[in-house]
């Protein structure tokens, strides 16, 4: 891209091109057609589907095909996208974005949707190769590459990152072995009954599981100290492995925002209006946090639905047109392994007062839980038969009460017509024929 | 009334051989029809995709299958960008959109390209169906 002088002007500067960005941008156009709009990412293409990685690293779909927007998109909304180099520093008060390749940058609105990190702890022989991440292209070329026929590995962590990247492996033909700290797979997403059918699907695909473990540290091979041979758990079992992958977790990045001054708690705090604590700033996505209205506090949920919202909600804000984020919470689809999965807000409640857990059954072709807070729904699970989980989780959003109708909610036959007419009537558009 | 020609209609013009028969017990994978009638005591409910102006689905969409159309406001899918991930069932709030299995993506109400008015709609004997075109705002 030709360097056009040595400092350029910007109304919208948006750092990240992944979900949050391109919310913003298509919010930013909705209500300010001419507005000079520049994405920075250290990413060199156009937004992926960042969760497709898992399909591309196992060879069923191509980059091309994997774009999150048309390949016109930047041209056709006016932006001006410079990919592949990195922001380095944020000044505030002149307004000034410096990139790591000198080049400077000044805003009217900036927006920071810098997104999260692998979280990697310190692990004597950690610094050997063959030891990967999973959360971006650049990862899955990385693994590809390192596969050999025979190859074995090891996915530490069985959250929704190690999942994806384990059914990649799966469908290549790699020996997985997870090793998860907690006692099942998704443990922070699922409820015990969701979880234990994820488990079963995985060791039916031949996926070996250690559960209450995590590793003591990395061997090399005897032929080859450098690379990755083995890694032995913290009971003392060893288990070899080629390709060893990290999946624990993302940290917020939000490096820039702190070196700039912004309040960052865990992740870059915001208000309703995704507004940092800079009046012309503001964050969204993994790298922010956002109000959970199951939870009743800001929090970092980094699911790349309520990224794309929260930046729709900021790029409102940066175009002039007020508007207030109503609040989201963790929300989640698993189709890995043939399972059909949907979860949302809290899992298992325990005993706490207030909370009244209702499920229903059919063996294991279907499983509906739903947990009830003072009479509204703040939480579900959904397996197999998923196709009437949205309307739950509809209530859910909208904090409606469900006392009169709650046993409703996981019968087989759940559906609109479950709903008391003044229920109905207040789900936008929709026109009732014949209602009474 | 509940008499389900929206269904029958919807599934025939989404099949390839346009014949009910062929459409309904031949043709593989199996045609869906894209609406479902909901039965409950004497309530009928017609239940399609209502391109919604703030569309959930589309914002959560994974990969981008789902993007709204700014010119006419529609809610398209793009069948080879669906990964049958399943997170836009989560997000809808009718319960309008539905798996296809056999093709592993999702399947749900794409106003009948080619058609003026939606075939459940040109079949709705009650009139109960309505197509209403909004002005942009």
């Amino acid at each position: 891209m030709p360097r056009r002088s040595d400092s350029e002007h910007t109304r919208y500067l948006i750092v990240g091109n992944s979900a949050g960005g391109i919310g913003t941008v298509e919010a930013i156009r909705e209500a300010d057609a001419a507005g000079v709009i520049t994405i920075v990412s250290d990413e060199p293409y156009p937004a992926y589907s960042r969760p497709e990685i898992s399909e591309y690293l196992a060879g069923l779909t191509t980059v091309d095909r994997m774009l999150f927007r048309p390949p016109d998109f930047y041209e056709r909304n006016g932006v001006e996208a410079i990919l592949g180099i990195a922001a380095s520093h944020l000044d505030l008060e002149k307004r000034r974005l410096v990139l790591e390749d000198k080049r400077v940058l000044t805003w009217d609105r900036l927006l920071l949707a810098t997104g999260g990190r692998p979280t990697v702890p310190p692990i004597p022989g950690g610094d050997r190769e063959g030891i990967f991440t999973f959360t971006t292209l650049a990862d899955a070329d990385r693994i590809r590459a390192a596969l050999r026929p025979g190859s074995r590995a090891v996915v530490v962590g069985a959250g929704l990152i190690g999942l994806s990247l384990t059914h990649a492996l799966v469908r290549l033909g790699v020996p997985v072995v997870m090793v998860e700290l907690l006692d099942r797979p998704l443990a922070t997403v699922l409820d015990l009954e969701a979880a234990r059918a994820v488990e079963r699907a995985l060791r039916e695909a031949g996926v070996e599981l250690v559960f209450g473990q995590t590793l003591a540290d990395v061997l090399g091979r005897p032929e080859d100290d450098k690379r990755v041979g083995s890694v032995r758990l913290q009971d003392g079992r060893q288990l070899p492995c080629d390709i060893l992958a990290i999946a624990i977790g993302v940290t917020p990045r939000t490096e820039l925002a702190a070196q700039a001054g912004l309040r960052v708690n865990r992740g870059i705090v915001v208000d309703r209006r995704m507004q940092t604590s800079h009046p012309h700033v503001y964050a969204c996505g993994d790298a922010a946090e956002a109000f959970d209205f199951v939870h009743g506090v800001e929090r970092v949920t980094p699911i790349w639905p309520n990224a794309y919202i929260g930046g729709r909600v900021a790029g409102f804000n940066m175009a002039g047109r007020d508007t207030e984020h109503s609040g989201s919470t963790a929300m989640n689809a698993l189709s890995y392994f043939g399972l059909a999965i949907v979860s949302a807000g809290l899992q298992e409640p325990g005993d706490g007062p207030g909370y009244e857990v209702l499920t229903s059954s059919n063996g294991d072709a279907a499983y509906r839980k739903v947990v009830l807070r003072e009479g509204r729904v703040v939480g579900l699970t959904f397996v197999g038969d998923i196709e009437k989980s949205g309307i739950v989780f509809g209530l859910m959003r909208d904090g409606t009460h469900v006392s009169t109708f709650k046993e409703a909610l996981v019968t087989p036959d759940f559906g609109l017509t479950s709903l008391p007419a003044e229920v109905r009537r207040e789900l936008p558009e929709l026109i009732v024929p014949g209602a009474t | 009334m509940g008499c389900g020609l929206c269904e029958v209609y919807c599934l025939v013009e989404h099949s390839r051989s346009r014949d009910v028969v062929k459409a309904y017990r031949r043709e593989q994978p199996a045609v869906l029809s894209r609406l479902r009638v909901e039965r409950r005591d004497h309530l009928f409910l017609p239940v399609q995709c209502r391109h919604c102006p703030e569309p959930l689905c589309v914002y959560s969409c994974l990969t981008g299958a789902l993007q709204r159309d700014q010119a006419t406001g529609e809610v398209r899918l793009d069948a080879g960008r669906c990964i049958g991930c399943w997170t836009c069932i989560l997000a809808c709030p009718y319960g309008a959109i539905q798996r296809d299995l056999q093709r592993g993506v999702i399947a749900k109400c794409d106003l009948c390209p080619g058609r003026s008015v939606p075939a459940c709609t040109a079949a709705c004997p009650n009139e109960a169906i309505l197509y209403v075109e909004e002005e942009a705002p």
